[in-house]
């Protein structure tokens, strides 16, 4: 995929992400994280989320994170769960280790797909 | 004719050598183990006694979240990848002896307590299936499947048991099932309904009496007696987070019989930063040591003087060890970020920890706590060491 055409959906994913989660606050206009900080997520993704979700993300105890999975679900609750978490089932809330605009950031790349996550 | 039965004798010797240099010397196997590299499709054999790395295999798919077991002869590893992968691995050679890809997505498995059949749990399709270890050809299949729709439940926490028979855990079913495999007979399963909400992980004691497992969604644990047949499976410790809001559990915490220590059990709470310490004769709780953060493994030292402790993200840096005696922490480590697991040698002078972020396996001394060694490894997870094959429920 040539660079531009990636910048340019993820810079549509952020848009997107931030007015969705952009509530009657209308505070989080998402950031986007630096270069060194996406590299961290992106580990955090494959390795923390995916002790639960699998590294490639297929799934585990937690159900796949695949874009075929998350496309057409609103970013807005994958970013509330995210957040916070799905009480009583193994999913944690982040909230208080990743910052809103980190996780508007990640949700845009799920549901691009991050390529083959090895 | 004389001269001539020498030469033969001596083209027999030189043919014998030539075979010898082919082939690897003989050597045993019971200081061998594998560790994982969870980002790659390969796992190191390595040497516990010249605490080194003798090979590295490649080629067995989706290793994260991977485990094994061993043949009883301790020559060959059977792996179980997360795709549903289950390869054989000869110890020895560093080949692959067979290979099926026998399900979507699996979370590990066990080898009966003759050592002639391998099961795996899975995760996708749900259920368990069983293999001829010497071939892998398939031999039964038993999906989780349950409730009016015929939904499958992820199998989590399976273990061999006595009378060749396997115990294991239904996720979304609440349920915990045995099974037996008469040669040439259907499998005979036996189910348990409504043992607590969400099973996620289970042990089986070292004696194969107590299977146990652990409920996300309830504040307590379920006990089957596998001595007492027909008993129904018990709630134990229940109200152990006295009604408090758990904690956000980063990684699941693994339950496995080496968490036993003499007459006691050490088992990581959920949702608390604790470990139980239960009476293994009453199941009721004895204490409760508070740790770094949410236990991930607490594991016994093979002789029970000391129980090591590993935690979830974002504590994965640290390991504290609880000497069993006095109940005291008596030692914390910082190997580095991403520590995944620990195995002790066999009578557990050293323990080697995996440090995924360092791509590094550290050995350490269980007296002094010094670390004796170090091997690199590409993010290593699960070490899992020879020793397993000839002890129940590991
Ligand atoms: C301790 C295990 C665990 C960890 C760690 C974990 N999850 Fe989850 N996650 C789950 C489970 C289990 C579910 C399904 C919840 C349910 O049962 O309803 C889930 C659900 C989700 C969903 C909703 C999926 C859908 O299709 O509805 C998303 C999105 C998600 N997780 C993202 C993440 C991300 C991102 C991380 C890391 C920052 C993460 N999870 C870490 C266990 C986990």
């Amino acid at each position: 995929m040539p660079a531009a055409s990636w910048v340019d959906r993820l810079a549509l994913g952020l848009v997107i992400g931030g007015v969705a989660i952009a509530g009657p606050a209308g505070s989080a206009a998402a950031a986007e994280p630096s270069l060194q900080r996406q590299d961290e997520l992106i580990h955090l993704l494959r390795h923390d989320c995916g002790s639960c979700h699998g590294l490639t993300l297929k799934g585990g105890l937690g159900p796949p994170l695949l874009p075929d999975a998350l496309a057409d679900q609103p970013a807005e609750s994958l970013v509330a769960i995210i957040l916070d978490g799905v009480p009583g089932r193994p999913m944690p809330p982040w909230r208080g280790l990743l910052p809103e605009d980190e996780v508007v950031w990640l949700v845009g790349r799920l549901q691009e797909g991050i390529g083959d996550a090895r | 004719m004389r001269a001539e039965r020498r030469f033969v004798a001596l083209l027999a010797l030189v043919l014998g050598l030539a075979a010898c240099t082919t082939s690897p010397p003989l050597r045993g196997t019971g200081d061998l183990g594998v560790v994982v590299e969870r980002a790659e499709d390969s796992i190191l054999i390595v040497d516990t006694t010249e605490r080194q790395a003798i090979g590295r295999v490649a080629g067995l798919g989706d290793l994260s979240h991977a485990s094994v077991v061993f043949s009883r002869d301790g020559r060959y590893a059977f792996v179980f990848g997360r795709d549903g992968g289950l390869s054989k691995v000869d110890l020895l050679t560093g080949e692959i002896a067979a290979r099926v890809v026998q399900a979507g997505n699996s979370i590990g498995g066990a080898i009966s307590q003759d050592g002639r059949i391998v099961a795996v749990a899975n995760y996708e399709p749900g259920g368990v299936r069983f293999f001829r270890s010497d071939d892998l050809s398939p031999v039964a299949e038993v999906p989780s499947t349950y409730g009016a729709d015929g939904a499958r439940s992820k199998v989590v926490g399976i273990e061999e048991i006595a009378d060749n028979r396997f115990v294991f855990a239904l996720y979304d079913a609440d349920a915990i099932w045995t099974v037996g495999l008469e040669d040439g007979a259907a499998p005979e399963v036996e189910r348990f309904a409504g043992v607590g909400k969400l099973p996620y992980d289970a042990l089986l004691t070292p004696d194969g009496h107590h299977y146990i497992a652990g409920l996300f969604g309830e504040d307590g644990l379920v006990v089957l007696d596998l001595w007492d047949e027909g008993a129904a499976p018990r709630r134990i410790l229940d109200g152990y987070g006295k009604g408090e809001e758990p904690l956000p559990v980063y990684k699941m915490p693994h339950l496995e019989g080496w968490s036993v220590a003499g007459d006691r059990l050490y088992l990581p709470a959920i949702g608390r930063h604790e470990l139980l310490v239960v009476d293994r004769a009453t199941f009721r709780e004895i204490d409760r040591i508070p740790v770094h953060s949410q236990p991930v493994f607490a594991i016994a030292r093979p002789d029970g003087r000391q129980v090591w402790v590993n935690f979830a993200h974002p504590d994965n840096d640290v390991i504290q060890v609880i000497d069993v005696p006095s109940g005291e922490i008596v030692e914390e480590l910082r190997p580095g970020p991403g520590v995944l697991h620990m195995e002790f040698t066999p009578k557990g002078e050293a323990v080697w920890i995996s440090v995924r972020d360092a791509n590094r396996i550290d050995i350490v001394d269980t007296e002094t706590f010094e670390t004796v060694g170090s091997l690199e490894a590409e993010a290593p997870s699960g070490i899992f060491f020879t020793a397993r094959a000839h002890r129940l429920g590991y």
